[in-house]
């Protein structure tokens, strides 16, 4: 008889700016103060937009809405690893991370007003359109990631999850076929505490999302998901890793869902407002605001100024959207077949009579 | 009697059966603290606690899976999945063993369980939160679905389907939650699964629909001076009933069926297919469907030329009468 343990684990932990905006310089990624300030600058532009795809929600102007905020640094330090070669898969509330990747503002707004056009990438990146159907990216985000491998190509995929998620069949089959083939593709948890009404813990017993890794050989890291350098630098590093053929990662991102769940939820129903204030406390934007200040990487003037461009952005993007040309009844029938088949024809021609 | 709306109807069912019935919890995403994101479970879990009014963890293969080992055991599931096109993700479960429990176990084991998901268009809502599958859910033997359009349906049927021996897929129109008040009894009762409600006599022609597309062919065929319609609302998907329809038929001699989902295979072929069979030499016309596209349906911004309007209902109803 044998009883001996055959495994041990270990669950890491990475912040590198502590919430008084102090950076451990030993941890501290490789970024100029220049990429430092364009950091700042898309999660502003990242907050501004938010506030007003919120308010937007209040007046009728789009329909429903599902809010970054807290979320900024977990969002924009994830894609800022990232090629534009390389694949983003996003669910309903990565609208930080595609703009940071490069969608086009305005089509995000029209996206929530309800139009498939919002959707569509940009050529010269490849963004996927956003899931609805909580974790069904995810296995789409490991293929895609394995299709790299199986063409020979160095693209790496990364893709958005909450942490409710990780309670779906989607996301463990993903982590196995992750694990077993060693693909090229970045699991980014963003564990805001909530799924809705749901606490973490009604979602796992587990300790720690990042955990969940081990059990399928998938490097797993959990991080200070408020802290921009942490975030960037777990994610920088795993897609080296991935790139240079190393496999695929699990990164938990500790954060929090500053609003309602969607423009259509009451969080005060479920949470307490002190939870609320105790992680507003850990802000991700003031928290890179006063390491910025203490690097003197920024002063009252710069931010106002980017605060100032910020909303003229908006601005002009919310004008692009709400100018932009009314969808095309036909396309309802455009994109279902690259062909359409003879039932579709006839109900397409008594549509278009209709 | 109580004046409620459809959700509302739905609450009071569950109330009731949580009441009556000790075997019965209600379990699903968010439906306990929070109250269900439409509120259909509101209050319930105050009432009775957390071990019959349970949040899950999020996993709609999860839910629809554990229900099934409790249903089989003796507890009595009235599972919530939060929206109808959440539903894919439990149709394993559903087609593989709720369907057939009691067929593979030769009857020694049964799967009396249900499964409510709100569905339909219509409110401006995000993809896939808007689609109506009972065709989907219909053709898996084993199954039963009810669609109900009126609160005091909803909450008739929701306890029938409770009280029901096998499993069922309820489908509340999202639509018409809020849109109809009803005189409801507070008390239990129930209304039979697979029985149709003419909810409009007449004599010229027959409109066979459910859920949401009930009160929107109502309010088209009460703008038709010229055409006398009987409109049936199904409420019961499978097991239909074929016999209010050819009575309808072998009366009016013309029918259109009124549905949202798609044409191709919608379960509108199925009551042509039906009337054909029983009803052929009634007829006076071909039966026609009004019914969505084969197509995704679309986006918020486009949806409402999807789902069937007054003018193509109108516009069947005056092809098959001139006919
Ligand atoms: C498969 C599925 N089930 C249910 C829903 C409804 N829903 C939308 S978001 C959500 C909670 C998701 O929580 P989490 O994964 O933690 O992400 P978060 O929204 O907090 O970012 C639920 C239940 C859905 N969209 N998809």
């Amino acid at each position: 008889m044998v009883k001996k343990v055959i495994g041990k684990f270990e669950v890491e932990y990475l912040q590198v700016l502590d919430e008084e905006g102090n950076a451990d310089e030993a941890l501290m990624p490789k970024l100029t103060g220049r990429q430092i300030k364009e950091l700042y600058e898309n999660m502003i532009l990242v907050r501004t937009f938010d506030d007003k795809a919120f308010s937007m929600q209040r007046q009728g102007r789009i329909g429903s809405y599902l809010q970054v905020k807290g979320q900024e640094a977990a969002q924009v330090g994830s894609v800022y690893a990232l090629q534009d070669k390389d694949w983003l898969f996003p669910m309903y509330r990565s609208s930080g991370a595609l703009l940071a990747r490069k969608q086009p503002m305005h089509l995000l707004y029209l996206y929530w007003g309800g139009d498939e056009r919002g959707l569509k990438s940009p050529e010269n990146v490849n963004n996927f359109p956003i899931a609805i159907p909580v974790g069904t990216q995810i296995p789409h985000a490991v293929g895609a990631a394995w299709a790299s491998n199986l063409l020979g190509k160095k693209e790496v995929s990364l893709v958005f999850f909450g942490e409710g998620a990780t309670s779906k069949a989607d996301f463990h089959t993903a982590m196995n076929f992750a694990g077993v083939y060693q693909v090229p593709c970045i699991l980014v948890c963003e564990n805001n505490q909530w799924a809705i009404s749901v606490p973490r813990k009604i979602q796992t017993h587990s300790e720690t999302i990042a955990q969940k890794g081990i059990a399928y050989g998938v490097k797993g890291i959990q991080v200070d998901g408020n802290d921009i350098f942490a975030v960037y630098k777990a994610v920088k590093e795993a897609v080296d890793d991935a790139r240079a053929g190393k496999g695929p990662a699990l990164i938990e991102c500790m954060t929090y869902r500053i609003g309602d769940h969607s423009t259509s939820d009451d969080a005060k129903k479920y949470r307490g407002e002190k939870e609320v204030e105790e992680w507003a406390k850990k802000d991700p934007v003031l928290r890179l605001e006063r390491y910025m200040k203490k690097k003197k990487l920024l002063d009252e003037a710069y931010k106002k100024k980017v605060l100032e461009n910020a909303k003229e952005t908006v601005e002009k993007e919310v004008k692009k959207y709400e100018e932009y040309p009314a969808p095309d009844r036909e396309d309802i029938f455009k994109y279902t077949f690259a062909e359409m088949p003879q039932q579709l024809k006839e109900q397409f021609e008594e549509f278009k009579n209709g | 009697m109580v004046s409620m709306n459809n959700v509302e109807a739905v609450r009071s069912a569950l109330d009731q059966a949580l009441k009556s019935d000790k075997s019965v919890v209600v379990l699903g995403e968010d439906v306990g603290v929070n109250g269900g994101v439409f509120r259909a479970t509101d209050g319930l879990q105050k009432k009775y606690g957390k071990d019959r009014v349970i949040d899950t963890p999020l996993s709609e293969e999860g839910i629809v899976g554990m229900a099934i080992g409790l249903a089989v055991t003796g507890v009595k599931p009235v599972a919530e999945i939060q929206f109808s096109g959440f539903l894919p993700a439990a149709f394993d479960q559903i087609f593989s063993h709720a369907a057939r429990i009691r067929s593979r176990s030769r009857g020694r084991f049964t799967c009396p369980m249900v499964i409510r998901a709100p569905a339909g268009g219509g409110i401006r809502a995000l993809e896939l939160h808007c689609e109506m599958p009972e065709a989907l859910f219909a053709h898996i033997p084993g199954i039963k679905v009810v669609c109900p359009s009126t609160p005091y349906d909803t909450k008739g049927l929701l306890l029938a389907a409770i009280k029901d021996p096998d499993p069922v897929i309820f489908l509340e129109p999202m639509r018409i939650y809020r849109a109809v008040k009803q005189d409801v009894p507070e008390k239990e009762y129930t209304i039979p699964l697979g029985k149709a409600n003419v909810i409009k006599e007449g004599t010229d022609i027959t409109i066979i629909t459910w859920g949401s597309m009930v009160k929107y062919t109502l309010d088209a065929v009460a703008g038709l001076d010229d055409v006398d319609a009987e409109v049936i609302d199904l409420r019961t998907i499978y097991p239909f009933d074929t016999e209010a329809i050819i009575k309808s038929v072998g009366k009016t001699g013309r029918a259109v069926v009124v549905h949202e989902a798609p044409k191709t295979s919608g379960f509108g072929a199925e009551i042509v297919a039906t009337i054909n069979e029983k009803a052929l030499d009634s007829l006076d016309a071909p039966v026609l469907r009004v019914t969505g596209y084969d197509t995704a349906l679309p986006f918020a911004r486009l949806e409402m030329q999807f789902i069937p309007s007054k003018e193509r209902i109108i516009k069947a109803i005056n092809e098959v009468m001139d006919y």
